[in-house]
């Protein structure tokens, strides 16, 4: 297998550490660097936090003289319910296409059959299409479903298409338990489904946390599904995001104060659980 | 196998049949007649490329083509900055700073956001008068003017009239230089087939090209400035990728390699130059490849940064959204769906079939 990058190579190599100038300016360019990253969150936390008449753009920069959190409640009233509607859409979709991939990635990896290869690259490409190629498809057949609307046709849509990511990781964590684990249950008698359940399923609990991570970000995040297959009652945070912060005469406080809130779910996971989240990144990014 | 079943039909139907259908949907006039966009059973007529000539010479279709040339600019610059921002921060983080952990999570938090959240905070970072431009006056320097995202101005513009002549032009001299190749590695076949293309190609652009004509008036389109503020809020959400992807690569290449560089008397430099990065060069094609499609396929970022009215700065992918769902102009967005679909694959279809050939020869 042609794997670029093993996942569990990101620790730390054994160190040479040096001393001198070097060492200085490497630590002033990670200053920088971090302040390129940190900055906009400065801004964003500073301007939820003022009140209206306080934001003004000359000033943009200046922390709240009072803290003003308000805002939060303001915008939890405007977007809350979207944040039940992703959360909701988040984790069904999400347990439904964990899965189906691993039972996907079991089949692909360890009953290996003719043409599995190419049956998993047609799969992958289904990763990798902008889904603007199957938008009006997809519309269509979720309004006959009489789905159009409601938050079900939004997890269809998403479990579909979640299918090939979460199938690749299961399929690459599979392949690294050894065939023999499978081999000696066979012999004892056990089928398909009774190996899945003793065998495989008990080994897969770090391949479901990366892959309930990295979906549930997807999902929670996605935007075009959500502004094309919902309307207002089911409408994710993103989409009811984009309209708080699309408006010209609200005060920039308000979408600040949403944006958090539209972020906090994601951004907790990451925090908690990076090391799993960057697995993901990577598996996303390495070939089969 | 039984059980992938119901996967392979739904993704045979979801990916496959939709694609079909939606090619299918661009050769018809379905939506061009408002009247029978929405209607039960729209009377739908067969248009052949219709839809296509119109996106590429069409007098109302100037937007599309001017997103055509941002997405192309976009990508370009969106590549080039996560790459290089990525691989600088992996290659500081390589060296064993104190807290590498720290800084890693710093440099990579903005994954974690939808584009939807970054384009609201950059919004608001890049207001005209406001955010970055306002920056320089916390050091006592006078503030900015220069107009993030409401910038018309162009460089490097050309005439879309001109399009055809400088595709042939270009195409030709990647096909010279795959003669060339092929000349050199002594393969006949492949040097006559390339370098006979190339000379029709050239003769196509020297004697044919320059009186093609795609539209009546010139038309000028380049790489629009007010794109810049939203090229850096994208690098800001992904280099961090490719900083754990070129990390990941980096921590990859064993201790012994480096070592025996450095007894062969190659200084920090050499080592780099020459051990280093030739072994980062199969992560740098795979980071260009998602990247790529990723920036092929972006819109909400745009969406939310710019709004979806701004044609200055709008791209394919949200323009499909917006014909095909506020206008109901179904023909023409799946028109730009499949144009869309048709770049993607150019990125990854080879991609996958490499990965996927390498894989049997090794099994």
């Amino acid at each position: 297998m042609t794997t670029t990058v093993p996942a569990s190579t990101v620790q730390p190599a054994p160190a040479s550490r040096k001393t001198g100038l070097g060492r200085i300016g490497l630590y002033v360019l990670l200053v920088i660097a971090a302040l390129f990253f940190l900055l906009p969150i400065y801004l964003l936390v500073a301007t939820a936090l003022k009140t209206p008449d306080a934001i003004n753009l000359a000033t943009t920069w200046q922390w709240p003289r009072a803290l003003n959190w308000a805002s939060f409640a303001d915008a939890w009233a405007k977007i809350g319910g979207n944040v039940g509607n992703s959360l909701f859409l988040a984790v069904v979709s999400t347990i439904l296409a964990a899965f189906l991939g691993s039972l996907n990635g079991y089949a692909l990896s360890k009953w290996q059959f003719r043409g599995a290869n190419i049956l998993f690259a047609l799969m992958l490409f289904g990763m990798f299409i902008p889904y603007q190629a199957v938008l009006i498809p997809l519309f269509q057949f979720v309004k006959s479903l009489g789905l159009y609307g409601s938050i079900w046709g939004l997890i269809l849509a998403h479990v579909v298409y979640g299918l090939p990511i979460t199938t690749l990781i299961f399929r690459n964590y599979y392949a690294e338990v050894p065939d023999a684990l499978v081999e000696a249950a066979t012999i004892d008698g056990a089928g398909f489904w009774s190996i899945y359940r003793q065998v495989i399923l008990p080994l897969s609990v770090p391949a479901f946390v990366v892959v309930v991570i990295w979906e549930f970000t997807q999902v929670w995040n996605e935007f075009l599904f959500a502004a094309t297959l919902t309307n207002t009652t089911s409408q994710p945070v993103t989409y009811a995001l984009s309209q708080l912060a699309g408006g010209q005469a609200v005060s920039w406080n308000l979408p600040m104060a949403g944006a958090i809130l539209a972020a906090l779910p994601t951004l907790l996971v990451y925090i908690l659980l990076g090391r799993y989240f960057v697995r993901g990144l990577l598996a996303g990014s390495v070939k089969g | 196998m039984l059980v992938l079943l119901p996967s392979i039909l739904l993704l045979a139907v979801f990916v496959y049949g939709f694609i079909g259908r939606t090619v299918y949907v661009s050769l018809t006039d379905w939506g061009n007649d408002p009247a029978q966009a929405l209607a039960t059973n729209p009377i739908i007529r067969w248009v052949g490329l219709a839809n296509y000539q119109d996106l590429f010479t069409g007098f109302l279709q100037l937007r599309f083509r001017q997103e055509l040339v941002n997405t192309i600019f976009f990508t370009l610059f969106f590549i080039l900055g996560c790459l290089g921002l990525g691989l600088g921060l992996a290659l500081i983080l390589d060296r064993n700073p104190k807290g590498e952990g720290l800084w890693r999570t710093i440099f990579l938090f903005p994954m974690s956001l939808s584009f939807i959240v970054t384009g609201t905070i950059w919004r608001w970072m890049l207001q005209p008068q406001g955010g970055l431009n306002q920056f320089p006056t916390v050091l006592g320097l006078p503030a900015g003017s220069f107009g993030w995202l409401s910038s018309t101005g162009a460089i490097w513009k050309f005439d879309w009239n001109k399009l055809p002549l400088l595709t042939a032009g270009v195409v030709a001299l990647v096909l010279v230089w795959v003669a060339v190749r092929a000349a050199r590695a002594g393969d006949r076949t492949r040097t006559i087939v390339a370098g006979l293309c190339a000379a029709l190609l050239l003769g196509w652009a020297l004697f044919v090209g320059p009186n093609v004509k795609l539209l009546p008036a010139p038309e000028p389109h380049g790489f629009n400035l007010a794109l810049i503020g939203i090229i850096l809020a994208a690098v800001w959400q992904m280099s961090g990728y490719t900083m754990a992807l070129y990390l990941a690569g980096l921590r990859g290449i064993p201790e012994e390699l480096r070592e025996a560089a450095r007894v062969d008397g190659a200084n920090d430099f050499g080592m780099y130059r020459h051990v280093i990065f030739p072994l980062l060069a199969p992560i740098t094609l795979s980071a260009m490849i998602i990247l790529g499609h990723i920036s092929l396929k972006i819109f909400d970022l745009v969406y939310a940064m710019a709004g979806p009215d701004n044609t200055y700065t709008s791209v394919p992918a949200l323009n499909m959204y917006l014909t095909s769902f506020r206008q109901n102009q179904f023909a023409l967005g799946a028109a730009i769906g499949t144009i869309l679909l048709i770049l993607v694959a150019f990125v990854i279809v080879p991609y996958l079939s490499s990965a996927f050939r390498g894989e049997e020869g090794h099994a």
